[in-house]
């Protein structure tokens, strides 16, 4: 049947068109910033970049439970296995405060990231 | 245990909502119990696989599997709800109403069917990891009493269900007839929503950088964090920072839909006289 072909062709197309993207997209300079997690804390739990960047932060998850990090204002939500690492970038900030949390953890797993 | 009840509810609301307009739209198609039954118990399975490979998932792609497995989830269940509406679009009379038993509106019902169990398994699955995820890790770690958590969960477990039973209530008090225009509106703004959901994964993983800006703030009107705005967000794709790339992609896929089930909605009404009018 013509539609499907026309759909396959459609993925297709797009599995290309992500595919250029990806290579051409890792030029970008970004903020890093080592963060980590053990016994329901961030450390530090304050981080600061500056703003109209990229930021990167890297997440290392010190306990053996999964979590999963999350930012209602950075539009961020990422799993991180228990004792693993994670990237998560993070579009470019107007200054500000953007708190972050363990979204299994809400109450007391909080911290912040501070762009000035 | 409200802890529970609220990540579980979270999440599994979504999935709710999807599975309760499937059901609605489906409601007239025989056996569809059976598919989108089939298509929750594989979300969930595959949800359990997925939490059980979180690891080794992230660690894909430079540290980007996830998001890049979401949207490439997203993008099958976008693919499938066009594909559905479009096949309803040339097969739709024959199964609004009276003719629903036509022998071969069923053969071919099926085939729609199996869009619509992949789109409730892919819904399943994507926020059923997480749950899994939450869940195991209370039940591993043993400073909460576990009971207590997984009542909470159950409880949230049940209030999806709630959600789901709720959005079908409501949709099959449209009368058949215009319960087909209102749920291809639906589906078409449901896959558009879920495209830009996935156009904004691929620019998490920074595959997607072109457009990036973020065309407007309206968090101030309606959070996309919160109930009403999460429930927006599912059914029409709402967010309250918009990239210029989302948009597009948003209106790209609407214009899609609309312009295939033009091409192809339309022959089959001319080249065979549809029985059911």
């Amino acid at each position: 049947m013509s539609l499907s072909r026309t759909l396959s062709k459609a993925s297709l197309a797009a599995a290309a068109l992500v595919a250029i993207t990806a290579g051409a997209a890792i030029a970008q300079s970004a903020t890093e910033i080592q963060l980590s997690y053990k016994d329901k804390k961030f450390d530090p739990a304050e981080i600061s970049a500056p703003p109209n960047t990229p930021i990167v932060i890297k997440l290392k998850n010190l306990d053996a439970k999964a979590m999963e990090f999350e930012s209602k204002t950075l539009k961020v939500e990422k799993v991180v296995a228990g004792s693993s690492d994670a990237t998560i970038n993070v579009r470019a900030q107007k200054p500000g405060r953007y708190e972050f949390f363990d979204e299994y953890n809400e109450k007391v797993a909080r911290g912040a990231l501070v762009v000035k | 245990m409200l802890a529970a009840l609220i990540i579980v509810f979270r999440e599994i609301f979504e999935a709710g909502l999807i599975v309760g307009i499937v059901l609605a739209v489906t409601r007239t198609v025989p056996h569809r119990n059976a598919w989108i039954g089939g298509g929750v118990v594989a979300g969930v399975l595959a949800a359990c696989l997925v939490a059980v490979f979180a690891g080794a998932l992230s660690n894909l792609f430079a540290g980007m599997g996830q998001e890049l497995f979401n949207a490439l989830i997203l993008a099958i269940a976008v693919v499938m709800l066009t594909w559905h509406n479009v096949w309803m679009a040339r097969h739709g009379s024959e199964l609004a109403g009276e003719l629903r038993a036509a022998g071969q509106a069923v053969v071919e019902g099926s085939k729609s069917l199996l869009a619509l169990a992949v789109v409730v398994g892919v819904a399943v699955l994507r926020e059923g990891s997480e749950v899994v995820l939450f869940l195991y890790g209370v039940l591993a770690g043993s400073d909460d009493s576990g009971l207590s958590v997984a009542l909470g969960g159950f409880a949230g477990l049940l209030l999806g269900a709630l959600v789901c039973v709720l959005t079908y209530a409501g949709l099959v008090r449209i009368p058949t007839r215009k319960l087909f225009a209102v749920t291809t509106v639906l589906i078409a703004l449901l896959a558009a929503g879920m495209a830009a959901q996935a156009a904004a994964f691929l620019e998490k993983a920074d595959v997607l950088t072109a457009m990036n800006n973020v065309v407007w703030d309206s968090a101030w009107l309606l959070s996309d964090s919160s109930l009403p705005g999460k429930a927006l967000h599912t059914l029409i794709g709402y967010t309250d920072q918009p990239t210029a790339m989302q948009l597009v992609v948003y209106l790209a896929i609407l214009a899609v839909t609309f312009v295939l089930m033009r091409l192809y909605g339309a022959p089959a009404k001319t080249v065979r006289p549809a029985p059911a009018e």
